[in-house]
């Protein structure tokens, strides 16, 4: 990747562009959702830049951030110019159903991406021709790739034939046998300070479940106070 | 027996004969296809009028599984990614978190991963070739070129001690130093898949049916393959030279001296002839390697925030104990932070968007499936032929379930 696409797009774009980040060689410029589409056709159309091969459309969930009043979502987008060789990272917030245009029409490439992410996350895209499931079947509920969902919940069974008795079948309940996550989100958005780790079972206060964050930094001082108060 | 014009000329609604498509279902385990993958055509007579083709029938939350374990943990779910190649993958996913450590392996370590990584590619591309040439009915050049796998996964045993899924790849290293007869092993069938390849194109390449069958069927155009972000032998056969070892080395590809092929149409026959030549170029860049690869010096990084301390020193001193317990239990914390970490691997681009939240559980594995744009172009590539060709055509994509579904 290189630093010049960031100035390239500062410089043409302006106030368009409103983070821009360098990190272990990887440039990333944050753009707001409504220019999303713009962004993407200049960054294909504009000589300089020619970002002709598309590499990859996904997302990052934080739900911690929608609890600050923040948008939940990382939109990323990463393309790549053939001649030039340079790289972009794209990214912007989204909301919790709010929905992104589409760039299907600017890139052929983001269809199956933009499915995925729906699929996964529940980000909808606007204006492309068809947002279906792609690896998870129509009946699926709920979002797999969010934080809030367990990774040991059990989907309800698909009926399609008649069989006795299928409830005994496997996939047992999630309260049977180990926990399956080091860490338990349920826990965690509900402010809760548990670990969960699949070798030593559940632990309290053991590892800093939020590790820098506000919430934790907070909860070290109430303890301290505590202790302070005890003795 | 009345003769048919008889019969239209008495009954006009009759014998209507139909004029919309067929539609029909393809997969999701359909014999002659290499992943469970369903396709639904709609067909005019054999005529391919449109294809819907619908992945996920392997989809085993890889990348949910991830954020549940530690970073070192991830590495038996990535070779089970691409498991013709399950190296690059491996290597792949090291490369990432060195990346976000901005640590570098020593350089022995990187011409092990090379050499390793590259018998691997030659694995993957003698498995698909060989695959797609018996689906045509030539079934000896597949016994010929899964030979050649079965030599390099004899060497891949005896170094990792696994022949399919190593899991030998470390965060900052290889799990264990060459053995002492590595070089000798791999330089002794070098000439031998030198051989075969040639037998192998001789038994092919002037095979009237496999010349029709391939030749001119599936094809690609260049601007089409690249929006759809498709990348590797597909896109080489389409004529554009992208190959990550190439356009952004990394390890230490940019000390050798290769090639890259390319095709001009982008049709079946140029994505095998692709595979085929990237095979000697993979045994160039092997040589090379084994010429300047140390035969003395360590694997793995000296730092014991990110490797393992060794055996003797854990059950001997408190504090290799305690850093095996801490790297073990909390796993290695790499900074907060996001990168983006891309191998060439078997398909194309192989990527890791990898996020950090400065814990020891990776807050999310994005991996960039190759297989998974190759297989968007697919569509393209199907529409207009006949039924036939979706054999040859689906197997000269080289979809492995396990990277593309994940």
């Amino acid at each position: 990747m290189s630093k010049k696409v960031i100035t390239r797009l500062q410089k043409e774009l302006g106030d368009v562009i409103l983070e821009t980040a360098s990190f272990r060689g990887d440039e990333e410029v944050v753009v707001a959702p409504k220019h999303w589409v713009s962004v993407a056709t200049f960054l294909r159309d504009d000589p300089e830049l020619s970002m002709d091969h598309f590499t990859d459309l996904t997302a990052v969930d934080w739900p911690e951030r929608e609890m600050q009043g923040e948008p939940r979502f990382d939109v990323l987008l990463l393309v790549r110019s053939l001649d030039k060789k340079h790289r972009i990272r794209v990214k912007t917030y989204v909301k919790d159903g709010e929905k992104l245009p589409t760039l299907t029409t600017v890139w052929p490439g983001a269809n199956w991406a933009e499915r995925e992410v729906w699929d996964m996350f529940g980000i909808a895209f606007e204006g492309h021709k068809d947002l279906r499931r792609i690896l998870l079947y129509e009946e699926f509920e709920g979002f797999p790739l969010r934080k809030d969902y367990p990774i040991d919940r059990v989907q309800p069974l698909v009926e399609y034939r008649d069989v006795d008795d299928t409830l005994k079948l496997p996939p047992f309940g999630i309260e049977e046998g180990q926990p399956f996550a080091r860490i338990d989100w349920e826990a965690r958005l509900a402010g809760r300070d548990e670990q969960v780790s699949p070798a030593i079972g559940l632990q309290v206060g053991q590892r800093r479940a939020l590790s820098d964050s506000e919430v934790a930094e907070a909860q070290a001082e109430e303890l301290a106070a505590a202790r302070a108060g005890e003795s | 027996m009345e003769p048919a014009d008889e019969i239209l000329e008495e009954e006009d609604e009759a014998l209507e004969i139909p004029a919309d498509p067929m539609r029909l279902n393809m997969g999701p385990s359909h014999p002659a296809m290499h992943g469970t993958i369903r396709m639904v055509l709609d067909l005019d007579g054999e005529t391919v009028m449109n294809v819907d083709v619908q992945p996920g029938y392997l989809h085993r939350g890889f990348e949910k599984s991830c954020e549940r374990g530690t970073w070192a943990q991830v590495f038996p779910y990535a070779d089970r990614l691409n498991y013709v190649s399950p190296m690059l993958n491996n290597v792949g996913f090291a490369l990432a978190v060195e990346k976000l450590l901005d640590v570098k392996v020593p350089d022995r370590a990187q011409y092990y991963r090379v050499i390793l990584g590259e018998l691997s590619r030659i694995c993957d591309h003698f498995t698909c070739n060989g695959a797609s040439a018996m689906e045509l009915g030539a079934f000896t050049p597949f016994l010929w070129l899964l030979k050649v796998r079965d030599w390099i996964w004899d060497i891949l045993e005896k170094e990792t001690g696994a022949r399919m899924t190593h899991s030998f790849g470390r965060i900052g290293g290889m799990a264990a130093p060459p053995t002492e007869g590595f070089k000798d092993d791999v330089r002794a069938i070098i000439p031998e898949i030198r051989k075969v390849v040639g037998e192998a194109e001789s038994l092919l390449l002037g095979n009237r049916i496999f010349l029709d069958r391939t030749q001119g069927v599936g094809k690609l155009p260049k601007e089409r393959a690249l929006a759809l972000g498709v990348t590797g032998p597909v896109l080489r056969s389409t004529g554009v030279a992208y190959d990550v070892r190439k356009d952004h080395p990394y390890l230490v590809y940019d000390r050798f001296d290769f090639d890259i092929p390319v095709g001009t149409d982008g049709d079946n026959w140029d994505r095998f002839m692709v595979r085929m030549e990237e095979v000697r170029q993979s045994m160039r860049i092997i040589e090379q390697a084994l010429e300047q690869m140390p035969d003395e010096g360590p694997v793995s990084v000296d730092d014991p925030r990110i490797m393992l301390p060794e055996k003797r020193e854990v059950y001997t001193t408190i504090e290799a104990t305690i850093a095996h317990f801490k790297l073990v239990m909390e796993g290695l914390k790499p900074p907060k932070g996001a990168v983006y970490s891309f191998t060439e691997g078997g398909n194309g681009e192989l990527g890791f968007y990898i996020v950090s939240d400065g814990s020891g559980t990776p807050y999310r594995v994005r991996v960039r499936p190759p297989c998974w744009f190759n297989l968007q172009a697919t569509r393209e590539m199907l529409m207009g032929d006949m039924i036939a060709d979706i054999i040859p055509t689906f197997g000269s994509i080289n979809m492995i379930g396990g990277e593309c579904d994940r």
